[in-house]
């Protein structure tokens, strides 16, 4: 019978200690934020560190308190019999550094100060984030691991699995990309815009301010939205109908219901995200090439010493199936061990936190021989 | 059963393959469906494989055997192997479902060193005098469907296959005539196995 896990706390880890960056900068210490589900073998040997996407947190499953609405964001995927099996595997979810959930990110105070990084936080790189969660689980005693994610989260799978190629022994990376396209570092872009651009970022000292960048903020999150449906799914959802009117009122309030959608998805997202996050975490990823713009991706994978499972999904246009191939076909050429599906779905980009049947199946049967 | 509804003489089909394939080769099994025949290449001849089929759930079969396997259409090519990568390149029991059949077998020659295709020979006797007889598309147990809903779409016969070879200046090295369970190698005469072979498989080289 399927499960859900009970009652789970996100914990802390302050490591005393200088991160070197890949700019060269240094963060002087930091903190990461993570929850753990199941339990480490003795041979230490059965972790899975899931990364999650974008504005995701450490809170992957479960509740955090029993009167909460919500659980996990992947809570559909990690738990007894799930996908992760927690009666098998010990899974690991850690907030990403430069977040706002937790881990050191530039809502966090600066050591020994009662003043905020702000923009003086260092631009971080995808690189540099597995570092963090390398610490992380160094301090766990976690000596082989299995990575997983999808959208950003499979980015940080796929460096696990080229920059440790003796911890990882399975890499999961699902509706991701080895690079972003210049279409999406253009979305990426709008929305950094919006938040730069909004008269209370105030150079990102908003922090002590009465007035938040909150619309950049939300026009960020709407942009961002577009690219996680899909045409399809948004016309099905909304069509051209109107937000509860008949006939459309002639001025630029809302009309339709896509806007009231984007309108909402906006505001909910204002109240739980920091828009400095936003900038350097969509920075990141833009910047993100496994390759490093300089090898071939074949060549960066000959490394390697995981076996992979690559998904995408049909109408995902954010990172389409062309782009999982592309991984797919250097893991090939680099004589790698990789298996490849792509999942029909009408859910566009987050398809990979709503197809849990298939998902499920596949990462199930993938994951057999390891369990 | 498998997706094209067949189980008689398949496993016959997958001992005579494995007979074929040299141990320890680079083996593309291509329409690999549940990943059986690769399942035991990996197995008995410690191949080192890789599957491509087109059906969900025949790749989630393969999964769980713990082959590696690419879901794609191979009526879109071969373009993620580059030429001669792979020892062997098969497809078995497919090549008749393909849309572009030339094109199939000419990118399998250009990635593998050597390649098995079988296929159902539509000339085999009983086929013949089903269509003679009763007047409309013969059934049978390697050919179970109905005109209008048959993966079929490209049936063969080993003569047509003898041609094609001829035409493209493809080398056949091994041939393997079957009936239901039976193997020939060696038919007296082209006749005699275009007429008497039920299922066929050749081993070519470009």
């Amino acid at each position: 019978m399927e499960k859900n896990i009970g009652i789970v706390q996100t914990e802390y880890l302050d490591v005393k200690e200088e991160l070197i960056l890949q700019s060269g900068k240094t963060l002087p210490e930091y903190t990461v934020a993570y929850e753990t589900y199941g339990e480490l073998s003795e041979a230490k040997d059965n972790a899975i560190l899931v990364s999650h996407a974008l504005t995701g947190d450490a809170h992957a499953a479960g509740k955090n308190a029993e009167a909460d609405s919500k659980f996990g964001w992947w809570n559909e995927m990690i738990g007894p019999d799930k996908a992760f099996d927690t009666n098998k595997y010990f899974v690991i979810s850690s907030n990403i550094l430069g977040g706002c959930s937790g881990t050191t990110g530039p809502s966090s105070f600066k050591p020994n100060s009662n003043e905020r990084y702000g923009l003086d936080f260092p631009v971080i790189t995808i690189e540099d984030t597995i570092e963090v969660q390398k610490k992380l689980l160094d301090y766990l005693g976690v000596k082989k691991v299995i990575v997983a994610g999808g959208s950003m989260g499979g980015m940080q799978a796929l460096e696990w699995s080229i920059k440790y190629p003796e911890c990882v022994c399975a890499c999961i990376v699902i509706a991701s990309t080895s690079k972003l396209s210049a279409q999406s570092i253009a979305f990426n872009a709008v929305g950094r815009n919006a938040i730069l651009s909004d008269p209370n970022f105030n150079n990102g000292n908003y922090y002590d301010s009465q007035k938040q960048p909150e619309r950049g903020l939300a026009i960020a999150r709407m942009v961002g939205h577009i690219t996680y449906l899909c045409e399809d799914a948004m016309q099905n959802k909304f069509a051209r109908r109107f937000q509860n009117k008949d006939k459309p009122d002639f001025d630029f309030n809302v009309d339709f219901q896509v806007e009231s959608y984007l309108e909402h998805q906006g505001q909910v997202f204002v109240d739980r995200f920091d828009a400095n996050s936003y900038l350097y975490i969509t920075k990141a990823v833009d910047l993100y090439d496994a390759a490093q713009g300089v090898y071939s991706l074949d060549e960066t994978f000959k490394k390697t010493k995981a076996k992979f499972l690559v998904m995408s999904f049909t109408t995902d246009w954010l990172f389409p199936t062309a782009q999982s191939k592309e991984i797919v076909n250097a893991l090939i050429k680099a004589q790698k061990d990789v298996s490849f599906c792509e999942i029909e779905s009408p859910c566009g980009h987050d398809a990979f936190l709503l197809e849990f049947e298939t998902q499920t199946k596949i990462i199930k049967s993938f994951l057999g021989e390891h369990g | 059963m498998d997706k094209y509804g067949q189980s008689n003489g398949l496993r016959l089909n997958y001992s005579i393959i494995t007979d074929i394939i040299d141990e320890g080769a680079k083996v593309l099994d291509l329409g690999c469906g549940d990943g059986t025949l690769l399942a035991k290449l990996v197995k008995e001849k410690l191949v080192k494989g890789i599957g491509v089929e087109i059906n969900q759930d025949s790749v989630i079969a393969s999964l769980e055997k713990g082959l590696s396997i690419i879901q794609g259409d191979i009526d879109a090519g071969l373009k993620e192997f580059g030429d001669r990568e792979y020892d062997w390149v098969l497809l078995n029991q497919t090549l008749q479902t393909t849309e572009k059949s030339d094109y199939v077998i000419d990118e399998m020659l250009r990635v593998g060193k050597k390649v098995v295709v079988s296929f159902p020979n539509f000339a085999y006797w009983k086929i013949r005098f089903h269509l003679f007889f009763m007047g409309k598309m013969p059934k049978s147990k390697v050919l179970p469907f109905s005109w209008y809903d048959t993966p079929n779409i490209h049936l063969l016969t080993v003569n047509d296959f003898y041609d094609f070879c001829k035409k493209r200046e493809i080398k056949i090295l091994k041939s393997v005539f079957m009936t239901k369970a039976n193997v020939k190698t060696n038919f007296v005469t082209r006749f005699f196995s275009n007429f008497f072979a039920e299922e066929v498989i050749f081993v070519i080289s470009k």
